[in-house]
């Protein structure tokens, strides 16, 4: 195999690879809007709504038939002045809570809101006490050495005394 | 209290395990409908046969019965096919079908072809009353009681295991078969 062939083969194959890229993002729609804002607002929706279909993507990265229909039903909700809580509210009430990447807070999600931060308080407190309790074994250890050290003098102070006794 | 500490991680890692193994035979794709226990959405669609006749979620009352989701672009709903006409003819099961974002023609002749085990058939085009109702793949299944309330959803074909399934739940409801 030349070079000039082999060169070309791997340029083919970082075109493949750039072409198979770019189909990731191949949901491209051509709805028309009357204002940027509200092409924002469809954008960031159909990236916050989840495809009930293909169930690890969102409405915008889908090419399911119903990924289509649902961003459909999206624009003409948005171009008919629907808000997003409307919208949220119209896709949860036929899909379920499934649909919103973003869980709403109720009493069924609490756990997955607030869930971390009581676990990162669990953990204060069980390095609060643990460093606590080894604060007292420290303290301890350096009392018994202390009195330790106390009974060597006094222990001293004795020999000294007997063998000043024996001197005399 | 030392002593009973050292098995926290081994009473974790089970419990852990435990959860896994019970998630392994849960199927991810199948959705609890948003619509259990309520009134089947308000519709007025044609009949599939008869383009004057309006049908409404009132004619749906009555009855406990199924709701079958069908179109004939979709390769399960011939799959389920057989066993619907089975269900109707056999064990008198009562069922409604919705022709899903479909063409009326080609409907109609299917049913000809492999039988119509429907006892009305509404047409659904566009697929408004697919997306009231939560559709997110023909078929789906529905099972709708005497009041209209949507009792249960199936999705995918149904087939004898399913029946096993829906059978007890439709009796519960009220429906006593033939």
């Amino acid at each position: 195999m030349s070079v000039l062939t082999r060169c070309k083969i791997i340029a083919s194959l970082l075109l493949a690879l750039i072409v198979l890229s770019c189909s990731v993002f191949a949901a491209i729609d051509t709805f028309e809007f009357n204002t940027d804002e509200q092409r924002q607002r469809f954008r960031a929706l159909s990236e916050e709504l989840r495809c009930p279909k293909c169930q690890n993507q969102n409405l915008a990265g889908s090419d399911a038939a119903i990924a289509l229909d649902l961003r459909t039903q999206l624009h003409s909700m948005i171009l008919s002045g629907k808000d997003n809580e409307q919208i949220k509210d119209y896709m949860v009430e036929r899909y379920g809570e499934f649909v919103l990447y973003k869980p709403s807070v109720s009493p069924a999600t609490y756990v997955l809101w607030y869930g971390p931060f009581g676990l990162l308080f669990v953990g204060f407190v069980a390095v609060y006490f643990i460093s606590r309790k080894r604060k007292t074994v420290q303290q301890d250890t350096e009392q018994k050495q202390q009195s330790a050290s106390d009974a060597t003098v006094k222990h001293q102070q004795r020999l000294q005394d007997l063998l000043d006794k024996n001197d005399d | 209290m030392r002593r009973v500490l050292l098995f926290l991680p081994l009473v974790i890692c089970l419990v852990l395990g435990a959860l896994f193994v019970k998630g392994l035979s849960l199927d991810p794709t199948e959705l609890p409908s948003a619509k259990l226990g309520k009134p089947f959405p308000s519709f007025s669609l044609e009949s599939l046969e008869d383009e004057s006749k309006l049908i409404t979620e009132q004619d749906f009352k009555g009855k406990v019965r199924l709701v079958n989701v069908w179109a004939t672009w979709c390769p399960t709903c011939k799959v389920e096919h057989g066993y619907l006409n089975k269900l109707a003819a056999d064990e008198g099961v009562e069922i409604i079908g919705i022709n899903y974002k479909d063409e009326r023609v080609k409907a109609v002749q299917w049913l000809k072809r492999y039988q119509d085990p429907y006892v009305i058939n509404v047409f659904d085009g566009p697929g408004s009353l697919g997306l009231d109702l939560g559709v997110y793949g023909a078929p789906e299944t529905y099972i709708v009681d005497s009041e209209g309330v949507i009792r249960h959803r199936h999705v995918g074909a149904v087939d004898a295991n399913v029946w096993l399934e829906l059978k007890p739940i439709m009796q519960s409801f009220g429906w006593a078969g033939q």
